[in-house]
Parts: structure tokens; sequence; C-alpha cells
């Protein structure tokens, strides 16, 4: 077996859930090789050169890369795929963007979001909003797999020497051209690595009333996150959300404040260690996840949690 | 322009589901069905787009059961204009899909294809970018705003840092995110002109698809359900003792 890695990174550093995604890799077994695809993105391919299990790190670094558009991405990624027995991403929006592309061009199904390795070619992954795990066997001589970060340990990161290899860079398609992109924050950990998350829900009211989570995330070193109602209702950026088509995570504790807990939430949080929850409605479906609850005005409840801590 | 627009008929979003006791599927019988949330975005996004003159035609396809024929009803009662079934018991995957779309694209002379940015069933994300791929068109995937002007059309995507808007060249694949447009609820007349709005049925052969799966179901269990319920406590100070005890924090 010999697997291809799509490493993710933002030309200077490797993001997290690409070591999730090389333990998945580790674990399905066999020879693990890395492609960087980027512009002016030396850092990352040292970084991945420095992977203990990695064996070589191909590198297709270039200009028309520097936007990491999938149109002209894919075909660099098909013909690197060849010889390859597994292709992996992560879930993340780069991966979910760019590897059906490759799939289809590689003329092989997609398996998605995997949580678990059963086999070289069995796989398990959480389906209707992780309400069922489907097992599900490939017989095509290449699989194409995103993984999901949050159920593989990662692996390490430094201690390797990796063979490093140069790809030409393809001929641009032209096709799409990148107009913006709002900058990421800076501060504060981010959502999907974070040890812990606090979230909020519609019950918040409106955007100013998140400074209640902020203060208490500034001091638990947490990372803020939403429901879509929230999202939906403008209080935060999309980037916020949580959930079944938002992000997933699982840190060690997870606050739900005024969030009533829909299938659709859960589905991005119920892997969390600790679950807590403070909501208004002793009926809420949050409690029946939560480990500890209180019952009661967010108003009240987070100025005196902020003053606890 | 016309536009393809993707529904698929899967189970309510609001049904608890449940797998076979035998492991081999997700029971379907008498469960609420209803459009996929994320196709019903993308009907109202491109029966928008007709009513701004942007397309000429908006043409609904479903690949699915013969009772697919509700769900393309639906989206005719939203606003399309004509609607195409290409009938498929049991499962299908992203990619005999997408190859379906592909030979409606081409057959109709498609502008631009709108799909859901994944269906809630298998949540696969998946059909959108193959069937770019397979055209060599452009995607814009995850999109929450759409803008044509001219020969381009410009998407904003919803991506994990917050968003990007790219510029796309006609003929392209636009896959929704729920924030793209907020669909309407049909009224009763609507309802009643869908219902002499032309269904035609194609069959995948005659398309020269094969919507066999490709990958083998071994089985589909219930996860493990999280616990028992909460322990409530009375007040904050009481959360944080507990939290420091159980070493969440420190
Ligand atoms: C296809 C699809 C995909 C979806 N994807 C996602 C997703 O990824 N993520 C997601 O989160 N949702 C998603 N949803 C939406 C989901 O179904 C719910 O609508 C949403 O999660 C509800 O958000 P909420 O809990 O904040 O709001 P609500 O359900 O309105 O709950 C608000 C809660 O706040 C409490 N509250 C109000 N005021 C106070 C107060 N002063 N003090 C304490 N408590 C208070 C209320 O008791 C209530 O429980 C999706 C839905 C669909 C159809």
């Amino acid at each position: 077996m010999t697997i291809l890695v799509i490493a993710d990174h933002d030309n200077c550093t490797i993001a997290s859930s690409t070591f999730n995604t090389l333990g998945a890799a580790a674990q399905i077994g066999g020879d693990i090789d890395v492609l960087v695809l980027g512009g002016e993105c030396s850092t990352v391919t040292a970084a991945a050169a420095a992977i203990p299990c990695v064996r070589r790190v191909l590198s297709a670094d270039c200009e028309l890369f520097a936007q990491p558009l999938a149109e002209d991405m894919a075909p660099l990624v098909q013909r690197c795929a060849e010889g390859y027995s597994h292709v992996l991403g992560s879930t993340t929006t780069f991966a979910k963007n760019l590897l059906p592309r490759v799939a289809a061009l590689l003329d092989v199904p997609q398996i998605s979001d995997i949580s678990g390795v059963i086999d070289a070619n069995t796989f398990e992954r959480p389906i209707y909003a992780g309400n069922a795990l489907a097992t599900v066997r490939s017989h095509d001589a290449i699989k194409v797999i995103t993984v999901r970060s949050t159920k593989f340990e990662a692996v390490a990161v430094t201690g390797g020497s990796a063979e490093c290899l140069a790809i030409d860079a393809p001929a641009a398609q032209a096709l799409a051209r990148l107009v913006s992109r709002t900058e990421a924050k800076s501060g504060g950990p981010e959502l999907t690595t974070a040890r812990i998350v606090i979230s909020g829900g519609r019950g918040m009211g409106n955007g100013e009333n998140f400074v209640l989570l902020d203060t208490v995330a500034a001091k638990l070193g947490a990372a803020v996150g939403a429901s879509r109602a929230a999202v939906d209702a403008g209080f935060v950026p999309n980037d916020y959300q949580v959930g079944q088509t938002g992000k997933v995570v699982a840190p060690d504790l997870y606050i739900a404040v005024g969030i009533s807990g829909a299938i659709q939430h859960l589905a991005g949080m119920k892997d969390s260690k600790m679950i807590v929850a403070i909501n208004k409605d002793p009926d809420a479906p949050i409690f029946q996840v939560a480990d500890y609850g209180i019952v009661g005005d967010l108003f009240d409840v987070m100025p005196a949690l902020d003053a606890a801590l | 322009m016309k536009i393809l627009v993707g529904v698929k008929r899967v189970i309510d979003y609001n049904v608890q589901i449940r797998a076979k006791a035998d492991g081999s599927a997700i029971e379907l019988e008498n469960v609420k069905m209803a459009i996929n949330p994320f196709d019903e975005v993308a009907v109202e996004a491109a029966v928008r787009l007709k009513e701004e003159g942007v397309a000429t035609e908006v043409i609904a396809v479903s690949i699915g059961p013969e009772k697919a024929q509700d769900t393309l009803r639906q989206a005719l009662a939203m606003g399309a204009d004509r609607a195409i079934l290409v009938p498929h018991a049991g499962t299908t995957e992203p990619l005999s899909v997408a190859k379906t779309f592909k030979a409606l694209a081409e057959q109709e002379g498609a502008g631009l294809v709108m799909l859901g940015k994944q269906a809630i069933d298998d949540d696969c994300n998946q059909t959108g970018q193959m069937l770019a791929a397979l055209l060599g068109w452009p995607q814009g995937t995850f999109a929450s705003s759409l803008k044509v002007s001219g020969e381009q059309i410009e998407v904003t995507r919803e991506v994990d840092g917050g968003l990007e808007t790219v510029a796309l060249n006609l003929p392209a694949v636009i896959t929704a995110d729920l924030r793209l447009q907020e669909p309407r609820f049909a009224s009763l007349p609507a309802i009643m002109k869908a219902k002499k709005k032309p269904l035609d049925s194609i069959s995948a052969e005659s398309l020269g698809v094969d919507l066999t799966p490709r990958l083998e179901l071994v089985k589909v269990v219930e996860p493990p359900v999280r616990t028992t319920g909460s322990v409530l406590v009375a007040n904050a100070a009481e959360l944080v003792e507990k939290l420091k005890h159980d070493a969440a924090i420190a």
C-alpha cells in the first residue's frame, strides 16, 4: 500500500487536521507520501519532510497554486495519484472542495468523512448527521477518502527527514479566479483544535451579547462557536458554526449556552469529552447529552460564571 | 440560459432515523420523506435567477424512486418550469449521479447546474464537485451568495476561515449552502399549477449511465447513545467546582 496525503496549509504552516489525517493513513498502513500544493510554501514542504511517518514529500510550489482553486489543482492531483492505493485529505473546506473533483477525474467513488479504518479497503463513516454509522468497502484500485480529524490521533510532528521531490506546475485552466477572501481572525485558539469550546445559540439574543462568552473564553483559553440559528441571525460569522453542516469539534469541554440541542447541532459536538449546557428551558434536548447542566437565564449565569472563575 | 437544478428525496430532517435490526440499511418504510434542504435552497436560488431575467428556464432533476415525483412537483410549485425523473430504486452514489447530470446538462445545453452542497442522508458532499470535473466546468461550492454578470458568475463561498469570493466562467456548477436563499412556501395556486407542468421520465440507460453502487455497504448501525442525562447544578460557582474536580478546567 502507498498512501498519498494532501496537506492542508496556508503556505506557511501545516494545518493540525493534516496530522490527524496522517494518523488515519498510518492506521491503513504502508508507505505514506505527502503532497503539498501551494505558492511560496517552502516552509510547509520542509515541515512535511520533518514528519517521522512520511516517506516522501511531493511539492508543487508555484504561482498558480498560491490560491487554492480546485479547478487548477485537481488535474495535478489526478496525475500524482497514479500508482497510489489511497489518496487522503482532511474534512476541511479545502479538501471537501478538491477531492471529489479528483475522484471524478480518476473515475472512482469518494469515501467522505471517515471515522474509522476497519482495513485497507473498509471504512466506517457517519451518515444522517451522525445518527448512524455506515461501514463501506471499496473495490477500486485507488481509494479517495476524506478523514474526520476528531476521530484519529495526530502523528508526531518532528524528527523525520523525508525525501523531497519538486513537481512542475501545470498549465492554468483559466476557469476560475479568486476575487477576495476574509482574513483569518487572529488571537484565540482555533475552533476545531481548542481544548475548550464555548458556543452560543439563538438564546444569546444578539451579536453584542457574545461578549459574555468571549470574556469567559479568554479566562479558560477557549474558542467561541455558535449554532446555525446564531449564525443565520447574523450574531457571528459563518466560520463559528458547529454542526452537521458546519465544523465538527471534539474538545475536552464543550459549553453550550442558549442552544436547544437540535440533532444537526449535536452532530458537530457530541464527541466532546464533557458537555455543559446552560439553558433556561429544563426540557431542552441539549440536557440529554450534557454531563452538567444549569437551568437558568444565561444573562444571570454567564456573569456569575465569569465571576466564579 | 437554462439552469438544471438537482433535488433528492430524503428522510425529513426532523425524523429520528432508525437502522434496520439486521444492519442492512436505514429504515425507509413509513418514514416521512422530504426534499433535501440544501436542494430546496438551490431551487429557490435558481428560480430567483429566472425571476431576475438571468435564466430562461429552470429544469428540476431527480434521480430516485417513482415517489421522487412528489419532490419534483414541489420544485415545480416553487417555480421550476419542468422536471425530469431518472428512475432508480435503491441507493444512489454521487459519482453516478454526477454522470447522469453530465448527460442531461449536455442534452439540455444547460449554462448552470445548481445542486445542494450535501444530501442530509449520506452526508457525502461530492456530487457538484464531481459533476464540475466531468464537464470540465468551474465549481462554486458551499455558496452563500451569487451574482451573474455577463459570461461570469461571482460566488461567495462559506469556507473554514470565513468567506471567499470566486469569479467563475460560465457554464458552471454551483452547490448551495443553507444561507444562499430562504426557500419560499409554495402557494396553493402554485401547487395546482405545478400539477400541470411537464414531468418527463428518462432512463439512466438511455443516458448511458450505470447507477449500480460501486461501494459495498457492509452494515449500518446506530451509534452508542451518549449518557444518562445531565447532573443539574444550582449555580455557576457549583459548576466551576465540578469542572475543577473533574479536571476539565484548571
Ligand atoms: C439541513 C440542516 C442543516 C443544519 N445544520 C446545522 C448545523 O450545522 N449547526 C447547527 O447548530 N444547526 C444546524 N441546523 C439547524 C438546527 O436544526 C437548529 O435549528 C439549530 O441548531 C437551532 O439553534 P439554537 O439551538 O441556537 O436555537 P433554538 O433551537 O431556537 O434554541 C435556543 C435555545 O436557547 C434557549 N434560551 C433562550 N433564551 C435564553 C436565555 N436567556 N437563557 C438561557 N437559555 C435561553 C432556549 O430555551 C432554547 O433552548 C441545520 C438544520 C438543517 C435543516
